[in-house]
C-alpha cells in the first residue's frame, strides 16, 4: 500500500494543484486511462466543496487529499475540517446569486461519476472517500 | 491552463468562445462576462465550449446562472459542443434537459426553436 498525502491552503487556485496530482498518481496506480478524467472531475468536485466549507464556516486549516494505491484499487479522501460537517454549513445561510446549489452539484457530479463513494462527517469534519479499480501493472521488460 | 474568453456579435447573437479550464478558481472569470454582456443589452447568447478542457459544477452553476438572467429579459443561452467528456457532466446533472446543445456555432446562431 502506497500513500501520497497533499494538503493546502483552502484557495480555489490549489484545486487545479490537486486534481494534477490525483491524476498523475492514479495513472501510476493503474487506473485505467479512460477513467482518469472521472477521478480528475470527482477530486475537483470533492476539492471545491472542502475549500468553500472552509472558506464559509472561517477554516483556516488546509484541505485534506490521501491518495492509496492499494492491490486491487486506487482511493482517494478528501477532507475538510468542518465539524458535523459533510456539507452542512455552520451559520445555515445559503448563498445567493449563482453560488446557489453548487455545492449539491458537486455532489451530484461526484455520484453519478463515481461508484464507490462515500460521505461521512463526525465532529472533526466530512470525508468523501471515493476509489477505482485499478489494472495489474504491466510487468517491466 | 488558465480560461479564455473571447466575444464575438453574429446578427443579434453574441458568441462567447471559452477555452481552458473552467473551475472554482476560473469559473468567476466566465460569470463577470455573462453578467457583462446581459447588462450591456445582450441577451442571446451561444456559449462555444469547443476549446474547454475541463468543466466542473462549479461552471455548470455559471451557466445556469447566466441561463436564468437571459431569461429574465426573454433572451436564450445555447451550448456548443462536441466533446464527449464534456456532455459527459451535462447528462450525468441532468442539464442536457435545461440547455440547447448544438455541434456548431453556425448551427447554434441560426436556431430558432
Amino acid at each position: 500500500m502506497a500513500t501520497v498525502e497533499l494538503r493546502f491552503s483552502a484557495l480555489p487556485e490549489h484545486v487545479r494543484t490537486a486534481r494534477l496530482v490525483a491524476a498523475a498518481v492514479a495513472r501510476r496506480a493503474g487506473v485505467d486511462e479512460a477513467v482518469l478524467d472521472e477521478v480528475r472531475l470527482a477530486v475537483g468536485e470533492a476539492c471545491s466543496r472542502a475549500v468553500g466549507l472552509h472558506v464559509s464556516n472561517g477554516i483556516v486549516a488546509p484541505v485534506r487529499v490521501v491518495l492509496v494505491e492499494d492491490e486491487k484499487k486506487f482511493s482517494i479522501e478528501v477532507g475538510d475540517e468542518v465539524p458535523g460537517g459533510a456539507g452542512e454549513r455552520a451559520d445555515g445561510a445559503v448563498e445567493s446569486g449563482d453560488a446557489e446549489g453548487d455545492d449539491e452539484m458537486g455532489l451530484a457530479v461526484i455520484s453519478g461519476l463515481v461508484d464507490d463513494v462515500e460521505v461521512t462527517s463526525g465532529e472533526h469534519g466530512g470525508v468523501i472517500r471515493m476509489s477505482w479499480p485499478t489494472a495489474p501493472a504491466p510487468a517491466l521488460p | 491552463m488558465d480560461l479564455s474568453l473571447s466575444t464575438r456579435t453574429v446578427g443579434d447573437r453574441t458568441v462567447v468562445e471559452v477555452g481552458g479550464e473552467i473551475d472554482v478558481y476560473t469559473a468567476p472569470k466566465l460569470r463577470e462576462q455573462l453578467v457583462e454582456l446581459v447588462n450591456d443589452g445582450s441577451y442571446h447568447l451561444v456559449v462555444d465550449m469547443e476549446r474547454v478542457d475541463f468543466l466542473d459544477s462549479t461552471g455548470l452553476g455559471v451557466l445556469v446562472g447566466g441561463l436564468k438572467r437571459v431569461r429574465a429579459h426573454e433572451g436564450s443561452l445555447r451550448l456548443v459542443c462536441n466533446q464527449e467528456r464534456i456532455l459527459k457532466i451535462f447528462r450525468i446533472t441532468g442539464l442536457t434537459k435545461v440547455f440547447p446543445i448544438h455541434t456548431s456555432v453556425d448551427d447554434a446562431v441560426s436556431a430558432t426553436d
